[in-house]
């Protein structure tokens, strides 16, 4: 067996690639769903009914979708410049904490300023909480070699530890009774809802409109020219001039920025305070995000509500039958994998001999 | 005449929509070097790779000692006695010269290697067939010259009795490939046959028996070499008569670039320069002569702006220069890297982004967003202009060939982002082995380009291994050995005697 | 803290502890070792665990013997070794993205499975682990299991393996120099997964410690990043088994000091601080050693035959 390159792309094959991934993954886990001994074709009519057959459906699919397309972002553009943040999830959590920190804290810190200001200083803080914690990987990588991918890993077990502090600590709500729940946002601090009696709220414009500026960036822009330069072949492109070094460091802080802001959001659209169990691991799942969308911005956004209907599906499906809710994350996991195949078969194709 | 040992018939190999090799049949006799001529692409190196097992022919069949030899399995191959001297090192730098020599010889699940036995044997062999080696050196520490006696070495030990070699002498001193010859008679003498692939005439006809000659993939003559003529075979092989570069009168003019006693601190013994000084002049093409690995690495990388010097400078157009390839751009330096793959291009990226890689943020952007149009319509003239041969300015970089890679790699450093490329001078060429593995037809395209340039008033460095390509282009001529740079001199006060010599360090003393 | 601090450390039990913590990570660290020497990254790790944690568990609930537990757990850690083996070798897909799709996918299958084999358990089943061993003479060794004798008889194992044997050579060749592993008549295809495979089985004997041994259930996110942990002590061992177990001792001795700390200093310092102690030291013990780290030089480079 092995792998003969294409003489040239075959596009047909990179536009049926993913939907290829999606068929095989709905296969193999029609095995998953057949061994728990549910009836496979109701389950999958109650996970697409459960995602996308009402106008709830599609509210909670949206709402779910919103940090996902935040974290498949973050994972997307750092990805597109080789540089695998894995730590969105840690970076979501400090965002989130910022958010709380300067949204929730504000009036016993003593600082009252009008709403649209605190607002975006609490935005602020949060993308720059995300941004600093990625900036100990990128130096460590870009000063001393050390791949990004452990030292991303380890820093969400530390985020989370430090966050179980916090709301064990200062910013504990006194009023939880004992629950780790931090202190609430300021009520005018929260994101209006979109949609009367659902809980899609307006992040899910402030998610799609960064997707569309990460795509023009990329596209258009000098520094996107630096970002996919560097992620295709980061020698050369230092041959040709790019500054290879800045480049790595300005992507990763806009990588860690945007998975801060998923935080925020998520805590100012959703409950308005910061549990430790915000995140269903929102982080990793972006990056299942990312890969599913080949790393286009715009795809981001498509992926996302695909694994959030999944991922909501899952759950009203689960209360029907004898299904786990697990089966999501069983069918977001393997997804990841399909798809890597599948865009090999854009560019090779496979030779038995 | 005896069986032959081997029987090529009919080997077909396409990649793609290219045929590598077309119906070749091919024997070898015991006791023969048979070579392997054809220019660069004509399907040497293909057709002992599946010979070798590295690839699986389209059609065709290999016979070994009488028998039929599976396809696509190197082991195959090494237990039929066939061994392989490789165009590239096979070696893992990490580990001893034994390690390497021994991998495979043994059975995988033995619970300990025999070591021993293997140094003795090792030993033997390499006094039997006159190879110095020391089993217990890390590779990382080897000459060129030595790595290759480790890689013949590492065939012998198996008792090949069919040895290949791939482009030997493209890495070594004219007095290095004298003595890789004189083993090569000392083995066919033993009963031994050789397969020597090459694209230098000379060569070929002094060492070998016998000459298969190759073209675009078809096997166009075999003969004998004795009495053959140069003249026929350079025919043969290029299949048409290619005109070579003329320079075009022109006049000296100033000094442009100026190394003064440049130190360079690697961390490997190539990437070393103990105190180079050179000064390049506009309307001049200066070379510097030596075998790879001995600091042209860093020489390349501090004129392009790769990296800096430890101590000394380095001034272009009387400014000295940062370790900053934009300033060096900014500052008229054409650049053409020795990797055309790796570093020239960005494979993933379009040919119209490759294009304008030097200068995206000038002329063909402005206030941070990219001038698509602009850049579009340059990489569209640079294409016509330079003949870039593909899938058009969209398609990725990565499926050009390796000549239409390196036009496009010339042309965007000869050219500067201008759309009037005839008008446009650099003030420096830095070019490294810029016609490397090329066919004769793009070679002379890329030295005529060259020449052109220094004709406007360019200064040119071309460092090159080749040197035929030396002594066709430059006008002056240094040699680089462990780090030093001897005197340059003008090509004409060069012997290719002295060349061999200073390439080995011996004239390094006196003309330092 | 002082004298808690001195007291801890004439403390048998003490080191029993740091023995006993750094048991999963000697197995996890060894395996993830093979794979990187043949040149493959397997981020897989940290799923790999929880799955050779579940079903060698599951096994043993079963009615299985607990070795019939461990082999299972190996069984599974092989078969997720296997994909990730196919994925990165002979189709050269990124060893990054694919690690993390194992680590996601053995996870979640192990957690589906979990829940499908006991949908409405509210408490964790539990087994019978291995017992402790008695009567071995030295202080250290007496409330260890046979697990961790056998993690501490795989160092010299797997060290004798790579540099003694030709196995372990061919190991060594396809990380540094898959091309000359080929000349030499190497299948570097199937050196390559093989490595994978017996170094993910290994990863799953390491989550079987856990559950089999460590404690007596599977509960969810109870490898808790000792994976990763793993990965990091790699680099820091500087691919060699001698010192992979001296870097799971010693970052097993951090872990069992904070433990004690957080005992021992009842509250001052928040519980969160201590536990963070080993991350924070994986991350410093990266940087302190990635200058001089000498990687084998074909990690993370697919390789194609007759691409070179």
């Amino acid at each position: 067996m092995r792998l003969e390159a294409r003489a040239s792309l075959s596009p047909a094959m990179a536009i049926a690639a993913p939907f290829m991934a999606v068929a095989l993954t709905l296969a193999v886990a029609a095995l998953f769903v057949a061994w728990a001994g549910a009836p496979v074709g109701r389950t999958y009519a109650l996970i697409f009914e459960g995602g996308f057959g009402s106008r709830f459906a599609w509210s909670e699919t949206l709402t779910r979708a919103t940090p996902l397309m935040l974290t498949g972002l973050a994972a997307a553009i750092a990805f597109r410049a080789h540089l695998y943040n894995i730590g969105a999830e840690g970076q979501l959590y400090a965002g989130a904490l910022a958010a709380v920190a300067v949204g929730g804290l504000h009036g016993g810190a003593g600082f009252d300023l009008p709403a649209p200001v605190l607002f975006a200083a609490m935005m602020a803080a949060a993308a720059l909480a995300g941004a600093v914690l990625m900036a100990l990987p990128a130096f460590a990588k870009t000063r001393f070699g050390v791949d990004e991918v452990v030292t991303t890993l380890l820093l969400n077990f530390i985020v989370l530890l430090f966050v179980s502090m916090m709301l064990d600590g200062p910013m504990k709500d006194p009023t939880a009774m004992g629950w780790p729940q931090s202190v609430a946002l300021k009520e005018e601090l929260e994101l209006p809802k979109l949609v009367e009696r659902t809980r899609v709220h307006a992040g899910l414009l402030i998610a799609v409109a960064l997707a569309a500026l990460a795509w023009a960036v990329l596209r258009l822009t000098t520094f996107g020219f630096e970002v996919r330069a560097v992620g295709a072949n980061a020698r050369a492109a230092r041959f040709a001039g790019v500054p290879v070094t800045r480049t790595l460091v300005v992507v990763a802080l806009a990588s860690g920025a945007v998975a801060g802001l998923a935080g925020a959001i998520e805590v100012a659209g959703r409950a308005g305070y910061l549990t430790l169990d915000m995140s269903p691991g929102y982080g990793y799942t972006g990056i299942v995000i990312a890969m599913l969308a080949g790393l286009h911005p715009l795809g981001v956004v498509a992926a996302a509500i695909f694994v959030a209907g999944v991922l909501v599906g899952a759950d009203s499906m689960s209360r029907a039958v004898a299904v786990p809710t697990y089966i999501a994350d069983v069918i977001v996991a393997f997804a990841l994998l399909a798809m890597l195949v599948a865009t090999l078969s854009a560019r090779f194709r496979l030779r038995w001999r | 005449m005896t069986d032959p040992v081997l029987r090529l018939s009919g080997i077909t190999k396409r990649f793609g929509t290219l045929v590598a090799n077309d119906g070749i049949t091919i024997d070898l006799a015991r006791g023969e070097i048979l070579a392997l001529l054809g220019e660069n692409g004509a399907g040497k190196s293909t057709l002992v790779s599946i010979l070798f097992g590295h690839y699986v022919a389209d059609e065709g069949a290999i016979e070994a000692f009488g028998r039929p030899l599976p396809p696509g399995d190197p082991a195959a191959a090494l237990a039929a006695g066939i061994g392989m001297v490789h165009q590239h090192s096979t070696l893992a730098d990490n580990l001893s010269v034994l390690d390497n020599v021994m991998l495979g010889t043994e059975p995988l699940w033995r619970p300990l290697s025999r070591r021993r036995e293997g140094r003795a044997r090792l030993l033997d062999t390499a006094r039997r067939f006159g190879l110095s080696l020391d089993p217990d050196a890390r590779v990382a520490r080897l000459s060129v010259g030595e790595r290759q006696r480790v890689e013949i070495a590492k065939a012998l030990y198996r008792d090949a009795r069919v040895l290949i070699l791939d482009e030997p002498t493209a890495v070594l001193a004219p007095q290095e490939s004298e003595a890789l010859f004189a083993t090569l008679r000392g083995l066919v003498a033993g009963g031994l046959s050789v397969i020597f692939i090459s694209h230098k005439l000379d060569e070929v006809v002094r060492v070998s028996d016998r000459i298969a000659v190759l073209r675009h993939g078809k096997l166009v003559a075999t003969l004998p070499a004795r009495g053959a003529s140069k003249a026929s075979l350079a025919e043969a092989m290029v299949g048409r008569p290619v005109p070579p570069p003329v320079a075009k009168p022109h006049a000296r003019g100033d000094t442009v670039c100026v190394i003064d006693r440049v130190v360079v601190q690697g961390e490997r013994d190539a990437e070393r320069l103990h105190g180079v000084s050179l000064a390049l002049r506009a309307g001049e093409i200066s070379a510097i002569a030596g075998v790879s690995g001995n600091g042209q690495a860093a020489l390349i990388d501090l004129l392009c702006g790769l990296r800096g010097a430890d101590m000394g400078t380095v001034t272009l157009g009387g400014r000295t220069m940062p370790a900053d390839p934009q300033a060096w751009i900014v500052a008229g330096a054409a650049r053409i890297p020795g990797d055309r793959r790796d570093v020239g291009t960005i494979g993933d990226l379009p040919v119209w982004e490759n294009a304008i890689a030097e200068r995206y943020r000038r002329p063909f952007a402005s206030g941070g967003i990219v001038r698509r149009h602009a850049a579009r319509a340059f990489a569209r003239s640079l294409v016509d202009r330079y003949d870039v041969r593909g899938g058009g300015i969209d398609a990725p970089a990565r499926t050009l060939s390796g000549g239409n890679m390196q036009k496009l790699i010339v042309g965007r450093a000869l050219s500067g982002g201008s759309g009037h490329a005839d008008r446009y001078v650099p003030t420096l060429i830095v070019a490294n082995q810029p016609t490397w593995g090329l066919d004769a037809g793009s070679l002379a395209w890329v030295h005529q380009q060259i020449l052109d340039a220094c004709a406007r008033g360019a200064a040119v460095l071309l460092v090159s291994e080749d040197l035929d390509e030396i002594l066709a282009l430059a006008d002056r001529v240094a040699v680089m050995h462990a780090g030093r740079l001897s005197q340059a001199r003008p090509a004409s006060a060069w012997t290719l005697a002295e060349l061999g010599l200073a390439m080995a360090g011996e004239g390094a003393r006196d003309a330092a | 803290m002082l004298d808690a601090l001195a007291a801890m450390l004439g403390n048998a039990d003490f080191w029993a502890a740091v023995l006993r913590i750094a048991t999963p990570l000697i197995f996890g660290t060894l395996g993830v070792l093979l794979c990187e020497r043949a040149g493959v990254l397997n981020l897989g790790i940290e799923g790999i665990m929880v799955a050779g944690a579940f079903t060698g568990w599951l096994a043993v609930h079963a009615g299985a013997g607990l070795w019939t537990g461990v082999l299972v757990a190996a069984a599974t850690g092989a078969a997720f070794g296997l994909l990730h083996g196919v994925l990165t070798v002979p189709l050269a897909l990124s060893q990054h993205v694919s690690g993390l799709g194992i680590t996601m996918f053995a996870s979640s299958v192990a957690y589906y499975a979990y829940r499908v084999s006991f949908p409405n358990v509210t408490t964790p089943p539990t087994i019978v682990p291995f017992a402790e061993m008695r009567g071995l003479g030295l202080p250290i060794l007496a409330g260890q299991t046979s697990l961790t004798l056998l993690a501490l008889a795989l160092v010299p194992l797997i060290a004798w393996i790579l540099m003694r044997t030709p196995l372990g050579l061919a190991i060594r060749m396809v990380g540094e120099n898959p091309a000359a592993a080929e000349g030499q008549g190497l299948d570097v295809v199937a050196v390559r997964v093989g490595a994978v495979v017996a170094g993910s089985a290994l990863m799953g004997v390491g989550g079987a410690f856990l559950t089999l041994s460590a404690f007596n259930a599977f509960f969810f996110n109870m490898v808790n990043g000792r994976g990763w942990i793993c990965v990091a002590l790699v680099v820091f061992a500087g691919w060699r088994p001698g010192k992979a177990l001296a870097g799971a001792l010693l970052f097993a001795f951090f872990d069992a000091m904070q433990l004690r700390l957080q005992q021992a200093d009842a509250g001052a310092v928040p519980y969160q601080a201590w536990l963070m102690l080993p991350y924070v030291l994986s991350i410093l013990a990266l940087v302190a050693v990635a200058r001089r780290a000498t990687y084998p030089q074909a990690l993370m480079k697919p390789w194609r035959k007759g691409e070179r």
